[in-house]
């Protein structure tokens, strides 16, 4: 186990260095630099700028090096923890997106957990009882979940919330919390909140985990393997739960990886609606003015988090299944 | 005596939307504790159904219709009684209690058999626990050497593999193992070698036999490989469309079977001395239509000797004793006025 844990580790380090390279040359693909846009806004606004000031600017970013020195320059700040100067913004990249990589971390934690909290019971529901009502009932409202946009039900929310319960559910803090150094009642804050955007990017999610824990588990239950526990006289629900949900969940586990980017994107138009001080909403205008150390910076740490997610799940379905602990094909 | 299982016109029906299907229709036997019950038929001819109504394991949505399923149960005064598995719920305490403990089965696949995901240890630890009051420690020890009895070698070190990690032939021996770790004393065995080369058909089969002899249970064995029953079984049962065509011992069902079916079965059994490249004998047509409520001969039509006469067809089915424990059901053969 440890030694395809260390494997797993080893396997990260080329695909991370081929991320940075994709990262990096994502950036640097649209025609001009921050620079480019920084004179066009200021032409826009009637002010110029002469060339000189410009020529400064350009040194003291390193926008004038070679586009390999640019990039082993930034890859080396980024190993050391500095992720460069926001242009926009004129700050540390650091400072600007901490805060907000932590929040869109918890929103995602708290989605991934409320999902599965959620599907896993109504789709062993669905899937025992298949054909009756009541999974006719829940696959209903899975289906709805899973076609409704997030954005267009974030809408709904705060259109229903705003008209009938006469309060507002944007932000993830209210208005006095929002600049307050954290406390604990700021966290009681957080929490009053929170459950939105996780309930809006949740259902989504949810109704696509019923429908595969249901798919799963309804070829599980017609295998020998669960007659055979059923003749040693074992109990339907234990049985059920001991064995072919056992297996069942076994495929969920290894999405877990894909499922941490796919919530953090998600998140970012619902963000958006919503005015969440997440990650997506940043992301979005610094890709749109250039703003290159720290469009980057966001690209590779959310990378990583996807390089980290996927090793978890690798090493939770190993430690699930051990026809994959054991590097063993299935016998058919 | 009481037999340790009485199965008296027992009828499993299928309710589907497209009808019923007849999966077993009036099937009696009984067996005696220490033998071995043959029942051989082709593959949809209900054979599986009688091995998982007796456990109550039927799925979903066949339903026991009719019939009784007597289980001879030691009450401890010395005088056994008869418990009816027709009548109790199927999921209930009492059916849990005896699946596994006093009825246990074991199946056709030894790749599915088990839980891929568990070791094939903990699975037979599970069964053990389920039914006696034992420690993990004691559980353990008595799997290992139940594992040591079907003849698996180093049983310690084997009770913590997993499924994947044993050939064919080592699992259906665990499947064994786990199936007799509770000492019943009926043994279901759901077509166990058909899945399984040859030679290592004949270890499982003389294993079973071995078994037998030290446990003493009552084996239901369920195939539809003739060489294997012959081996195996003292009484063959016949079944053929969810009936029983023919009845007997098994030296006199080889010997002088009377059913056109049966002897139909056994010409298609290819010998030592068949001759090299000639066609193997078949029987010419297939199984009825599933669906279809036949009151004769199920085997009207295929039947080289009725010669298509309608008292065949028309002339309700039943077993007729026609020897000392030989029970056959053929209108030829049965009906005094046959012409």
């Amino acid at each position: 186990m440890l030694a395809y844990i260390i494997r797993r580790m080893l396997i990260m380090i080329p695909t991370l260095i081929a991320i940075s390279i994709i990262s990096f040359t994502i950036i640097q693909l649209p025609p001009g630099d921050f620079l480019t846009t920084y004179v066009a806004q200021l032409s826009a606004s009637g002010e110029g700028i002469d060339q000189a000031e410009l020529d400064a600017l350009r040194h003291r970013f390193g926008l004038d090096q070679p586009i390999y020195v640019q990039y082993f320059q930034w890859v080396w700040n980024f190993v050391r923890g500095d992720f460069g100067h926001s242009f926009e913004w004129n700050k540390p990249v650091r400072s600007l997106i901490g805060e907000r990589i932590a929040l869109t971390i918890l929103i995602s934690t708290c989605t991934l957990l409320f999902t599965w909290i959620v599907s896993l019971p109504i789709g062993i529901y669905s899937a025992v009882r298949q054909y009756s009502w009541m999974d006719y009932f829940l696959t209903f409202f899975g289906f709805i979940g899973l076609a409704t946009p997030n954005f267009l039900f974030a809408l709904i929310l705060l259109w229903f919330s705003y008209a009938y319960l006469g309060m507002s559910i944007g932000g993830l803090f209210s208005p006095q919390f929002i600049e307050a150094p954290w406390s604990f009642a700021k966290f009681i804050d957080l929490l009053k909140h929170l459950w939105i955007p996780v309930l809006i990017v949740g259902t989504g999610h949810t109704a696509k985990f019923i429908r595969i824990i249901r798919g799963n588990l309804l070829d599980e239950l017609k295998k020998p393997y669960v007659t055979t526990a059923r003749a040693k006289g074992l109990s339907e629900t234990k049985l059920i739960l001991k064995y072919p949900v056992r297996v069942a969940i076994n495929p969920l586990v290894s999405t877990i990886g894909w499922t941490l980017p796919e919530l953090i994107s998600g998140i970012a138009i619902t963000a958006v609606v919503l005015n969440l001080p997440t990650s997506g909403p940043l992301l979005l205008s610094a890709l749109m003015s250039q703003d290159m150390h720290l469009a980057g910076s966001f690209i590779m740490i959310l990378s990583i988090l996807t390089v980290i997610g996927t090793l978890i799940s690798d090493i939770l379905l190993a430690w699930v299944d051990p026809r994959i602990r054991f590097g063993a094909r299935e016998s058919a | 005596m009481v037999p340790a299982l009485d199965v008296r016109d027992l009828r499993v029906h299928f309710l589907l939307d497209e009808g019923t299907v007849r999966a077993v229709d009036g099937v009696s036997f009984s067996v005696e504790p220490g033998k071995t019950l043959g029942i051989v038929g082709e593959s949809g001819s209900g054979k599986s159904v009688i091995g998982q109504s007796i456990l109550r394991i039927v799925p979903s949505p066949g339903k026991i219709v009719r019939g009784e399923i007597l289980l001879r149960m030691e009450n401890g005064q010395g005088e056994p009684t008869q418990l009816d598995m027709a009548q109790i719920e199927s999921h209930g305490r009492l059916a849990r209690s005896i699946r596994g403990k006093e009825i246990a089965m074991i199946f056709q696949e030894p790749m599915n058999s088990f839980s891929p995901v568990h070791t094939v240890g903990s699975q037979i630890v599970e069964a053990l626990r389920l039914h006696a009051d034992v420690s993990p420690q004691e559980a353990r020890n008595r799997t290992v050497e139940m594992l040591k009895k079907v003849g698996i070698p180093q049983p310690e070190h084997r009770i913590g593999a997993y499924p994947h990690e044993l050939s064919g032939g080592m699992r259906q021996r665990a499947m064994i193992a786990m199936a007799l770790v509770c000492n019943p004393r009926i043994l279901i065995a759901d077509e166990p070698t058909t899945a399984l080369d040859v030679t290592i058909q004949a270890q499982i089969i003389d294993l079973l036999k071995k078994l037998q002899e030290e446990f003493g249970m009552a084996i239901l064995f369920i195939s539809h490989n003739l060489g294997v029953i012959s081996e195996i079984s003292h009484e063959v049962l016949v079944v053929y469309f969810g009936r029983v065509m023919e009845h007997a011992p098994v030296d006199v069902l080889f010997r002088e079977a009377l059913h056109p079916y049966t002897k139909a079965l056994l010409r298609s059994v290819p010998g030592i001395d068949t001759p090299v490249r000639s066609h193997l004998a078949t029987i010419e047509g297939t199984l009825p239509d599933p669906y279809a409520n036949i009151p004769g001969c199920p085997f009207f039509g295929r039947c080289m000797e009725c010669e298509g006469r309608t008292v065949c067809r028309d002339d309700p089915y039943s077993l007729t004793k026609v020897g000392p424990r030989h029970f056959v059901a053929c209108p030829r053969i049965c009906v005094a006025d046959f012409a």
